[in-house]
């Protein structure tokens, strides 16, 4: 590091590293110098200029946000002259801005209120007339109000830079200029939503969020996005039991401000009308509504008869269902129902990493280390449809350090317009492709490989050898499909793996083997659906599940508990690297269950005593017994994320599990994004700019 | 979309110029050229050059509403440019501006009937020190008189 630069900031000193912008060093002594254009993470535009400020022997005023810290410089943001520039420059911009803040949806959120609030420009000398253009939607989720627009080019560059889409642009020029979609009259993109959160005033709003309620009037809940397994952190806004907006606006969480469009308004599904909010009871082959007491006594019934007469129970569990919610079925289904029967469907080889990895520390990659390493190779996955925040971030590695990507895929992905190199390899040659590119990644110092289920068994130890053979630090992310995906497996719903990686006493059935076992007698399916392309073998089963929507597994069933969603819950989840965080309760949903709550309630009927049933217990027992979980509580209790690292030997793998992702598309969610009015509606093709 | 020899020639020259991953510099001087061969600049000439620049079209569209000098509705054979910015006018470059309007029957950016003229009024082209300047596409003519004007009118309209 070079030595510093001093320099004098309203006569504070200052000291900066050579290369700080002026604006960045103020923050650092306390002294906010108001911008527009501005914003960290992005390029420099010097568009607005707000940030106009004085420095001695400079003929006139400098923008702060393109001006770089010298020695001596002695810069005043205080001074007269700075003053009246920015009270001058918010008259300019309020010039043809149609002060509509009373129905504005930025209004009490809106950062040129805020300016005109500090600043001043309480009065206009424009008397002309002002420019009208009427408002125009773009989208399902993005409309457009010209007149409020002040062109600070951020939603620009955000889909430029950030997400890599370029689906907006600036045309005309002066007073006509105009943010353009990339179709002329609607947008072909990610249809994520950052223009408009990043939006400092309400020229960009959202057809979810649109008119709805002033930003005071909602609860604000940090939660975590219940779809992909990346684990991003959504603010919840809630009014009155409804979830009226999702967003990341105080950048906390790993993903920063980063959400997709699932994160972002793929909320919907919780006020679906085909919610269910009454428990079911299949009576004369149909199903009708019973009360809670008579479906739980059913099954607590059922179960307890058809253990001690010996029969088999098979349980499905969930990808989206909490940590504690599997810690607890698990021990119902082994301590309580004496069956080895239980699985959840596996979309990544985690286990076979982690046996693969045995012996080695530190080298299970987090959502940081995207950011931060010097090479990437992405093995078998389309990262901008499946995973968005890790794809994000990998882009953003690339734009702010030069990090080198490699990917090696059997199609198009979005890395391959900045990859330094792309492997075409048809799907099963994956791993021929690799010994190629040795020589670079080598020469990269560091490198996180990022696969999918296109490796898995014996090929996740190759890749493994491949790493360790390149004689550089290597870290690994397998990639799985849901929010706790990932969480589901370290949890032990697995036939042959206890939580922590344990191996199991007896090994049970995967889930392919009990829907293909004639003599099963219970199926419980716990917010899954095993059942949407293969039938069920055994006629006689008593099926149970729990789910949000009548699905085509739910369909088959004798007794449906309707369930809570992730976002009326509390618990934690694991993401695709291994970060556990929290889950808040955003509301509530008439009539449904958190599922642990159902289970509790079940447990209870049954007369088992399986311990604590409140989340923060259980989690104090997960600590306590779940290898790689004796995370730092004060981690979670603050909305942080704490890595895990499960175990280190070998893993025992006795079951053949069938690993397949489920390939979800951007506007796709397994089950749940079909009840996604928001996901439905959207036009494009996923993937659609960069697959042509 | 294909181009004369010539054109595509020069596009080849062009983009030659530049280092590799920075085509995007050749944008304006390509729709300059495309447009003298096309006349206009098409929705199809956009997309074209979009791809042979490595940008977006929606890219190509910022320019392409930026510069006056690219243009999106057919001009005439000749285009005929009168500068009327501070020099020009305090040398009578707003008369020659009102002869030309009245004398062809068109306005600012319009076109004569026959297709043979269109008129542009436009700010400094750089020709100060011999106002009043006019553009005759690419031509300059210098210290322009009322007569030479009506002249020109008269020979651009009678070479049709």
């Amino acid at each position: 590091m070079s030595n510093p630069v001093n320099l004098t900031i309203n006569g504070q000193p200052v000291q900066a590293p050579p290369g700080t912008l002026v604006i960045d060093a103020a923050k650092t002594v306390g002294i906010q110098i108001p911008a527009f254009c501005y914003y960290q993470g992005l390029s420099l535009q010097a568009a607005c200029r707000m940030c106009l400020v004085d420095v001695e022997k400079a003929p006139k005023l400098l923008a702060a946000c393109t001006l770089l810290v010298g020695e001596g410089m002695v810069v005043n943001t205080e001074s007269p002259a700075v003053v009246k520039a920015r009270k001058d420059m918010l008259e300019f911009l309020l010039s043809n801005h149609p002060l509509d803040c009373p129905v504005c949806d930025k209004g009490g959120e809106c950062e040129l209120q805020d300016m005109v609030f500090r600043y001043g420009a309480g009065e206009s000398r424009f008397t002309e007339v002002k420019l009208h253009v009427d408002e125009k939607q773009w989208s399902p989720v993005v409309f457009f109000d010209a007149p409020r627009c002040i062109l600070c080019y951020r939603c620009v560059r955000i889909c430029d830079e950030g997400l890599g889409v370029k689906a907006l642009g600036i045309t005309n020029r002066g007073a006509y200029s105009e943010i353009t979609p990339n179709m002329g009259t609607h947008l072909e993109c990610d249809e994520c939503g950052s223009c408009i959160d990043i939006c400092p005033v309400g020229a960009l709003t959202s057809g979810i969020y649109r008119y709805q309620t002033r930003p005071w009037e909602m609860e604000h809940v940090g939660t975590i996005c219940t779809h992909c397994g990346d684990g991003c952190k959504t603010t919840l806004g809630v009014r009155n039991s409804e979830i009226i907006r999702g967003n990341n606006r105080d950048r906390s969480g790993i993903n920063g401000e980063f959400l997709c469009i699932k994160g972002r308004y793929g909320f919907d599904f919780v006020n679906h009308q085909e919610r269910l909010q009454s428990p079911l009871v299949r009576v004369d082959g149909k199903l009708e509504e019973a009360s809670w007491s008579s479906a739980l006594a059913l099954v607590a019934a059922k179960f307890s008869s058809i253990e001690s007469a010996g029969g088999k129970i098979g349980v499905v569990g969930s990808s989206r269902t909490t940590n504690e919610e599997n810690f607890y079925l698990q021990k119902f289904v082994r301590q309580g129902l004496h069956s080895p029967h239980i699985d959840h469907r596996r979309s990544g080889d985690v286990a076979g990493l982690l046996d693969a990895l045995s012996g080695k520390t530190g080298a299970l990659a987090a959502t940081a280390d995207l950011y931060t390493a010097n090479s990437l190779l992405v093995i078998g996955a389309d990262l901008a449809q499946q995973h968005p925040f890790l794809a994000f971030q990998i882009r953003a590695n690339w734009r702010h350090h030069q990090s080198r990507t490699y990917v090696v895929a059997s199609g198009p992905v979005r890395e391959d317009s900045f990859a330094t190199r792309t492997v075409q390899a048809a799907p099963g040659t994956e791993m021929d492709a690799l010994a190629g590119l040795a020589d670079s990644l080598r020469a990269a110092g560091n490198l996180v490989i990022v696969f999918g289920d296109a490796v898995q068994g014996d090929a996740v130890r190759r890749l493994v050898d491949f790493g360790s053979g390149l004689g550089i630090p290597v870290k690994y992310l397998c990639l799985v499909d849901y929010s706790n995906s990932r969480g589901a497996l370290d949890m032990g719903l697995a036939p042959d793996l206890l939580p922590g990686y344990r191996p199991a006493p007896e090994t049970g059935m995967t889930v392919a083997q009990m829907l293909a076992d004639k003599d099963l007698a219970a199926l419980w399916v716990v917010g899954a659906n095993p059942l949407e392309k293969t039938a069920l073998a055994s006629s006689s089963a008593f099926v149970v599940v729990q789910d949000l929507f009548l699905t085509e597994t739910a369909q088959r069933a004798d007794v449906i508990f309707p369930a809570a969603s992730a976002y009326e819950k509390n618990g934690t989840v694991t993401n695709t690297c291994g970060e556990v965080q929290r889950l808040q309760k955003g509301l509530g949903v008439m009539g449904a269950k958190p599922d642990l709550d159902i289970f509790a309630l079940l447990a209870r009927h049954m007369r088992l005593n399986l311990g604590a049933t409140q989340p923060d217990k259980i989690f104090e027992e997960i600590r306590a017994s779940v290898s790689g979980y004796n995370v730092a509580p004060m981690v979670l209790a603050t909305g942080g994320a704490a890595l895990t690292n499960p175990v280190n030997g070998r893993v025992p793998q006795s079951a053949a599990a069938a690993i397949a992702s489920s390939r979800d598309t951007l506007f796709t969610s397994g089950t749940l994004g079909r009840y996604s009015k928001i996901l439905g509606n959207v036009m494009e093709a996923p993937g659609g700019l960069y697959q042509r | 979309m294909t181009f004369s020899q010539e054109t595509e020639a020069r596009f080849e020259r062009l983009l030659s110029s530049y280092p590799e991953g920075r085509h995007r510099a050749a944008l304006i001087p390509m729709l300059m050229y495309a447009q003298d061969e096309v006349g206009l600049v098409t929705q199809e000439l956009k997309e074209e050059v979009a791809r042979r620049c490595g940008v977006t079209p929606l890219q190509v569209d910022e320019v392409v509403g930026y510069y006056t000098m690219l243009r999106s509705k057919p001009m005439g054979k000749t285009h005929l440019q009168i500068c009327t910015n501070i020099s020009c006018l305090l040398r009578g470059g707003d008369k020659l501006w009102d002869q030309a309007c009245h004398k062809l029957g068109i306005g600012h950016n319009e076109v004569t009937a026959d297709g043979a003229v269109s008129l542009e009024e436009v700010e400094c082209i750089g020709a100060c020190s011999w106002a009043p300047a006019i553009q005759v596409n690419y031509d300059f003519r210098h210290n322009v008189t009322p007569d030479q004007l009506d002249k020109l009118m008269d020979q651009l309209r009678g070479a049709q």
